[in-house]
């Protein structure tokens, strides 16, 4: 099959690899017919997540056709098209058992402080991802569901990891009637955290990125209130001004390991490798909410320490709440949202890219060429 | 103004809002949210036929966290440790564990490492590595590399120099090295 194979920091090419096995009754193999390159990829791109081996294939945001199922396998059968959440999970662990699908105690040897994850290093598991022709899905009765008939393929790949994590950003943040919501990051992330925002009840919701063109789209497509802070001196003192000098209510990081906004965070997070993540926006936040206020992490960081201001979030009374998103948690309530008209995934899609051309797909959503916000993968095309 | 009781508000009313922006307030109840309460204790939640599930053969001593107490039932089997970059990721797994810095500066190494061996040994391969079409630059002439970037107040152009730097770097110089081994064997074949 042809696969896309991680090759050392910004490099990765496509090769032909074996189609994987079953390796467990509970697996099933999957033919991928749509896959999506998540921003978070873009830290395994860069060689900033321990332990991401050459030869491994990214992709946790992809859906497909079940190709073969293992021999305990019973909800899935060949033929059926499902959508594959990214958190490989047990469902019946500790964990799971509680509904922390994310945090899954069964599926990752490599590590305990983060669950199981497709395609994402071996600090995640050592699976390999859905960037490719087949996929290995273990525990295929637990974690799959097969696409309802009126869905839209992208409308699903994205509800894998992308709209689920913005949805469960939001209500991270325990947002109340009225309140002002601050997201940090115009990504896929960001912009669903915004418009999910506005179903919890916000009263306004401001969006925060550097690119003109993604701010562009959180006000059309998020309804969002945007600040470019590219063009303030300091853009938590902004925020300030724009509350009355109370501070937001809930500030989510939909941003993470690569922020921007501090030169030496940034190179001595994403060049140099010193720390698990670039704290800017999270500092932003932690500065940007009201005392007592809460933030929501749902941007994704590495293991390693990062340089976070804890004394303010201790003496402002903060609730902090982040995880990796238990998607399957979210779906029966996000697959309403998209019936009733209130959400459309796909309308933040940007890019098609064939798998062939994959080097250039991450390549343009890393250097945000071409206004790209959303790049789908699609194996088989030309 | 926070130096009085009431809430400073710019928003506008809810029933403005209703009207403005669809499903808004379709999740208004914080209690009816998909992942309110954290936990909801509920074994028989996902379907799941056993209570511990059967275990993967384990095909190569598979390298886990000391902090687990055996090997988990499920894991990948992608990319098996091998070379020198396999040796220093397994000494990390088990030497140290998860709350040790040196555990992941160890495993950063390995990686490191690992690109550079597979690098070298793909030179011994009928596909070498093409940092040219694996970095995927050349999307910068076909996907408006220069418009994108400029006149745009992108907060990312201060460091975006760094980026050819830290992978054209490494090459550059190991082609110059190499460059002058072949011209000091060449010198030596003469003399």
């Amino acid at each position: 099959m042809r696969a896309m194979v991680y090759r050392g920091p910004y490099k990765i090419r496509v090769e032909e690899k074996d189609i994987p096995p079953i390796e467990h009754p509970n697996d099933a193999i999957v033919r991928v017919t749509t896959a999506a390159i998540c921003g978070s990829d873009l830290h395994l791109f860069h060689g900033m997540m321990p332990d991401t081996r050459v030869g491994m294939t990214f992709g946790h945001e992809f859906v497909g056709v079940v190709e073969q199922v293992g021999s305990s396998v019973q909800n899935l059968k060949p033929g059926d098209r499902v959508m594959v959440p990214f958190n490989v999970y047990c469902g019946t662990c500790y964990f799971c058992a509680r509904g922390l699908y994310s945090n899954c105690h069964n599926v990752n040897a490599n590590a305990t402080a983060v669950g199981g994850i497709y395609g994402y290093s071996h600090t995640c598991g050592g699976y390999d991802g859905g960037q490719a022709e087949y996929v290995r899905v273990p525990f295929a009765d637990i974690g799959p569901s097969i696409i309802p008939e009126w869905m839209d393929e992208e409308d699903a790949v994205l509800l894998t990891d992308a709209l689920a994590t913005g949805y469960f950003g939001a209500q991270l943040g325990d947002i109340v009637e009225g309140d002002t919501v601050v997201v940090f990051g115009a990504g896929p992330v960001g912009l669903f955290a915004a418009k999910s925002a506005w179903l919890m009840g916000a009263g306004r919701v401001i969006v925060i990125d550097h690119l003109e063109y993604r701010l562009e789209k959180a006000r059309t497509f998020a309804h969002a209130e945007t600040y470019n802070f590219a063009e303030y001196d300091d853009i938590v003192v902004e925020m300030k001004k724009a509350t009355d000098y109370l501070g937001a209510d809930v500030v989510i990081d939909a941003v993470g390991a690569e922020a921007d906004g501090n030169f030496l965070q940034h190179v001595t997070t994403a060049k140099l490798k010193l720390q698990g993540g670039s704290p800017i926006a999270l500092n932003w936040a932690i500065d940007a909410v009201r005392k007592g206020g809460t933030v929501s992490v749902v941007g994704a960081y590495g293991p390693m320490f990062s340089a976070v201001k804890f004394g303010d979030a201790l003496n402002k009374g903060l609730t902090l709440r982040m995880n990796q998103a238990p998607v399957k948690r979210q779906w029966p309530r996000l697959f309403e949202h998209i019936r009733n008209g209130y959400l459309k995934p796909s309308d933040i899609v940007t890019h098609r890219i064939p798998l062939e051309h994959i080097a250039e797909g991450y390549h343009i959503f890393s250097a945000k060429l071409d206004n790209c916000i959303k790049p789908l993968i699609i194996p088989g095309a030309n | 103004m926070p130096y009085t009781a009431n809430k400073p508000s710019r928003a506008r009313s809810s029933d403005e809002l209703r009207a403005a922006i669809p499903g808004w307030g379709a999740d208004l109840d914080p209690k009816d949210r998909p992942s309110v309460p954290k936990e909801q204790f509920d074994p028989g939640l996902n379907g799941a036929r056993w209570d511990f599930p059967e275990r993967q053969p384990e095909k190569w001593p598979r390298e886990r966290s000391i902090e687990h107490k055996f090997l988990t039932p499920v894991f990948g089997t992608s990319a098996p440790p091998r070379g020198v970059s396999g040796v220093i990721r397994k000494y990390s797994y088990k030497k140290y564990s998860e709350g040790r810095a040196a555990h992941w500066l160890l495993l950063l190494a390995a990686d490191r490492v690992d690109a550079w061996e597979q690098h070298l040994a793909s030179f011994g391969s009928l596909r070498p590595d093409n940092p040219i079409t694996e970095t995927g630059v050349l999307s910068e002439f076909s996907r408006h590399g220069v418009t994108s970037r400029f006149g745009k107040k992108r907060a990312d152009l201060n460091h975006q120099w760094i980026d050819p730097i830290l992978v054209g770097g490494p090459w550059l110089i190991a082609g110059g090295l190499g460059f002058a081994a072949v011209r000091r064997l060449a010198r030596l074949r003469r003399t």
